[in-house]
């Protein structure tokens, strides 16, 4: 071990003022991310309950709670941090440069809002009358033709949707785990569709410190120029 | 308590997404209005463990510039 490592050689970091981290409520939020994909196996009406996710990081970066939604509540980051993390799935090595390119990103939020686009399309179709198509389509291409429908109770266009979006949950979470086992165990947060759109809306909602966290690195701002807070 | 020499600097590439905070055991990361990660370098100990989990991969370890 190195000398200029001093937290890994024997806490002195946690002894001389580091926090040592304790378990919230909230680090356990990766059980809701693996109780909605079963829920949707069971019922896929479950899957509307998805629009949560949807929701509460929008609503969180839109009133001004920034990013805490990734930082702290993101079932789906917890679960795939656990997987590649403590369970050692992942390979571990950082994603090739596309992949964090800021065209990818915002290439892949451009796709991914087309895709649900044409989703809610196929919803208003089923609506005004064509039939139901009771299929998850996984990673845009495969159908999976789904055993335990049970959806007589509800509206067509109502099934629709939820079949639509528990294929657009789904793929997300095999790319997810794919780019997990590949790279780093949160590389799927590198291009999450939400990631992107909420960094998005805070650097909107906060362009002047936007602009003059630009100059980020130790070699262009003051040393003692620090958290910002 | 004496200064590390190495230091993070995080990179502007960074989605904020928040791991390396986590895992900083100085806390030394906030990410303010949830735009980028930012460090606070008094408290970095130069212990790199930002710069592994990172899955943007924009934090690199650097020689502090200052022997204070
Ligand atoms: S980037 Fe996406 S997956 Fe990662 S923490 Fe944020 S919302 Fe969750
Ligand atoms: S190098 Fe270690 S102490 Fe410094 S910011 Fe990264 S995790 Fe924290
Ligand atoms: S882990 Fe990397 S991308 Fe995520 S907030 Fe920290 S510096 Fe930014």
């Amino acid at each position: 071990m190195r000398k200029d490592m001093p937290c890994c050689r024997d806490y002195t970091c946690r002894k001389e003022g580091g926090s040592v981290k304790k378990k919230r409520w909230s680090d356990y939020l990766w059980i809701v991310e693996l109780l909605y994909l079963f829920l949707g196996l069971f019922n896929i009406l479950f899957a509307w309950l998805g629009m949560l996710f949807f929701t509460i990081p929008l609503l969180i970066a839109v009133f001004g709670g920034g990013k805490a939604y990734c930082n702290r509540y993101c079932g789906r980051g917890q679960l795939l941090g656990l997987l590649g993390g403590r369970w050692k799935l992942s390979r571990n090595a950082p994603p090739p440069k596309f992949l964090r390119s800021p065209w990818f990103r915002y290439g892949f939020l451009t796709f991914f809002m087309v895709m649900f686009g044409l989703m809610l399309y196929s919803t208003y179709a089923v609506f005004t009358g064509a039939p139901l198509k009771e299929t998850v389509t996984l990673l845009w291409v495969f159908k999976l033709p789904w055993q335990w429908p049970e959806v007589g109770m509800v509206a067509p266009w109502f099934a629709q949707f939820a079949f639509g979006f528990f294929g657009v949950m789904l793929t997300s979470t095999v790319l997810g785990i794919v780019t997990m086992l590949l790279f780093r165990p949160r590389s799927w947060c590198v291009y999450c569709p939400m990631g992107t759109m909420t960094q998005g809306i805070c650097r909107l909602k906060h362009r002047k410190e936007a602009a003059s966290y630009g100059r980020t690195s130790q070699k262009d701002s003051g040393a003692s120029e620090t958290s910002g807070q | 308590m004496k200064k590390s020499l190495k230091v993070a600097s995080i990179g502007r590439e960074c989605v904020a997404c928040g791991c390396c905070a986590a895992v900083c055991p100085r806390g030394a990361i906030q990410i303010p209005y949830g735009i980028i990660a930012r460090l606070d370098e008094e408290k970095c100990v130069g212990c790199g463990k930002c710069a592994k989990t990172c899955p943007a991969a924009v934090i690199t370890l650097v020689e502090r510039r200052e022997a204070l």
